[in-house]
């Protein structure tokens, strides 16, 4: 009981802190103290945020190496601007069906490639992604090559910090609840799992759908963001970058996955004025960052555990200073 | 009308087998480096690409011809591979599959924004080494480059077969492969063998990037993306780990890829390719040569 309390009030403190934080950046925005580029760079990171968390579901918490959450994003992007160009529907109504189509395709996908496991996973989903960018390509009635223009510019800061808001608190309770717990289960040994009875296909293929329903939200959000969907957005190296957010943060960890995707994010913005070096740093700092701190700056440890322990531990030195003066 | 569309399935097999042998060529690299190191070594297809850059400056520069062309980049490409191998994979090799992933990924970005970087993103023309003589088969029209490209291909092939399969250091790859542990406790250097196995495979991508210059007359940076891609579902067609299979795997694909651009729609050449991964992957994974494993716990 005391337990459930105690999240409750951490849950209260989450959701008043990122209220603090919402009208901080949303006057900062307003009052257009912050330039159109760093707008738009924060824009983004909320955007990669959601990608990167949703993406951590699947290859972290249920160790399910996917490469193709661009393709989810890109049928999110597409069928959300379909929704609300040629049928008028409302935004918050496009989004969803935006995502929930994404999550549709997540499950065809997932039903039959998530039987693999490993190295081919990934060239599986790789495979998927690419194949949904080319058959986006060829379909001339939402713009083939050259992209589906005239999108209504609809996404705003708030709509991008409340969805990743409830993105997050969403896959935080998701990952704290029985199905998270068979997700984790199924990355940490997938035979000891179904030994235990817990029905692996069905924890995987449900991770990937989450996932996949979150990407799409991410790509409605993002094609109303550019009022432009262009197949070049959701490549190969889209997931890899939304991948190295992930890992750059730690793999499983959530704070990880936010942390990552705001400072890639953050990075490619500041490098962005000079985009002759910009890759080649890129690929430098991956480099470096997978030789010298492979899992990634959280490891798998959530940001509030840390915190926790930190302040345990000097309560600790407190409490152990004084028995030592007492004695 | 009907023979029309004969020949032209033929003539659609010929450009085929010309492409595939190529696909085949990098696949053999992917293929041996999984085998031994159980790694997806994206940058791959770069190493490629550096390939027909060295090919396309001995050419332009030094005048070489296109035999000493072809050797020199196969040099140059094999060392550049085994640096590659020292530099960046060794020191990860206890590492998790992501995390040697991603670096293999970083590499592959690195070595294409580096070649950007010094030798600009402009595409170049590769200088005509071979004469451009055409045979016609009947309504079958070969060019003199399809065979050179075919006839280098089987060559080096079958060198590498002998390589394998009749040299100590081929038996110690095979050891390797099979066993990592108990070929390090028989006494074969195990650090020899994958620098070797690195060395071979590059040298193979970099005589596809001269084949491949030679074929298309341009590159460019970029230009090892796809064909790296490509390569790979080639290799796991046939049978990550397997040599033949990785043959077999890139003919298959160069075939089918001509067939769908020659009868449906060039833009669809892609999606025939991953398509095809998609398919063996649920119906073989281990492809078309592989050996069914058992899952142990």
């Amino acid at each position: 009981m005391q337990i459930i309390k105690s999240l409750r009030k951490y849950d209260l403190a989450l959701i008043a802190a990122s209220v603090v934080i919402f009208a901080v950046l949303e006057v900062l925005i307003d009052m257009r103290l912050i330039s159109s580029f760093w707008r738009l760079q924060i824009i983004l990171i909320g955007i990669n945020i959601i990608l990167a968390a949703s993406l951590n579901l699947i290859n972290g918490i249920t160790g399910q190496f996917s490469l193709g959450h661009a393709g989810f994003m890109a049928v999110g992007a597409y069928v959300s601007a379909i929704m609300s160009m040629w049928y008028d529907l409302p935004f918050g109504m496009a989004l969803l069906i935006g995502g929930l189509a994404a999550c549709l395709i997540g499950v065809l996908i997932g039903i039959p490639t998530l039987r693999l496991d490993g190295d081919y996973l990934a060239i599986a989903t790789l495979g998927m992604g690419e194949i949904i960018r080319i058959c986006i390509l060829n379909i001339q009635a939402v713009g083939g090559a050259s992209g589906l223009t005239g999108i209504p510019r609809n996404t705003t800061f708030a709509w991008v910090f409340w969805i990743m808001i409830i993105t997050l608190f969403f896959l935080k309770n998701m990952i704290n609840s029985t199905y998270g717990r068979s997700c984790i289960s199924v990355r940490e040994n997938a035979i000891a799992a179904a030994a235990m009875g817990i029905n692996t296909t069905f924890a995987k293929v449900l991770a990937f759908a989450i996932g996949a329903f979150f990407a799409g939200l991410a790509g409605g959000l993002f094609s109303h963001y550019f009022s432009i969907a262009h197949p070049s957005s959701f490549t190969f190296l889209n997931s890899y970058n939304y991948l190295t957010m992930v890992v750059l943060g730690g793999l499983g960890s959530m704070t990880g996955s936010i942390t990552g995707a705001a400072l890639i994010t953050f990075i490619t913005a500041a490098l962005a004025d000079y985009p002759e070096v910009r890759m080649i740093i890129y690929a430098l700092c991956l480099i470096l960052l997978m030789l010298f701190r492979p899992q990634g700056l959280f490891g798998s440890q959530e940001g509030s555990l840390l915190l926790r322990r930190l302040i345990n531990r000097r309560k600790e030195a407190g409490t152990h200073g004084k028995t030592l003066g007492n004695q | 009308m009907d023979s029309g569309i004969i020949v032209q399935f033929f003539q659609q097999i010929i450009n085929g087998i010309s492409l595939g042998s190529i696909y085949a060529l990098i696949a053999l690299g992917y293929t041996m480096v999984y085998g031994i190191m159980r790694l997806i070594n994206f940058a791959h297809g770069d190493i490629y690409m550096l390939g027909a850059y060295v090919g396309f400056f001995v050419t332009t520069q030094l005048q070489m011809g296109f035999f000493p062309a072809l050797i020199c980049a196969m040099v140059v490409i094999g060392i550049t591979g085994v640096l590659i191998e020292k530099l960046v994979y060794k020191p990860l090799r206890s590492s998790s599959k992501i995390s040697i992933l991603i670096t293999a990924i970083g590499m592959s970005l690195f070595i294409e924004y580096t070649t950007m970087y010094f030798l600009t993103p402009q595409p170049r023309t590769f200088p005509p080494v071979l004469p451009n003589t055409i045979f016609h088969l009947g309504d079958i029209i070969v060019s003199f480059q399809q065979l050179v490209i075919l006839g280098s291909t089987v060559v080096l092939m079958l060198l590498l077969w002998y390589i394998v399969q009749y040299t100590k250091m081929g038996k110690a790859m095979r050891a390797v492969s099979y066993d990592t542990d108990a070929a390090l406790l028989m006494g074969i250097n195990v650090d020899h063998v994958i620098s070797f196995t690195f060395a071979l495979g590059s040298a193979l991508a970099g005589a596809a990037g001269v084949l491949v210059g030679i074929y298309y007359n341009t590159i460019d940076p970029l230009m090892g993306i796809m064909p790296g891609l490509k390569a790979f579902i080639a290799a796991v067609l046939g049978g990550i780990g397997i040599i033949p299979g990785a043959m077999m795997g890139g003919l298959i694909l160069g075939v089918v890829e001509a067939l769908v651009s020659g009868f449906i729609s060039s833009t669809f050449r892609d999606a025939a390719a991953f398509g095809i991964l998609i398919v063996i992957l649920l119906i073989k994974p281990t492809g078309l040569l592989g050996k069914n494993e058992t899952e142990k716990v």
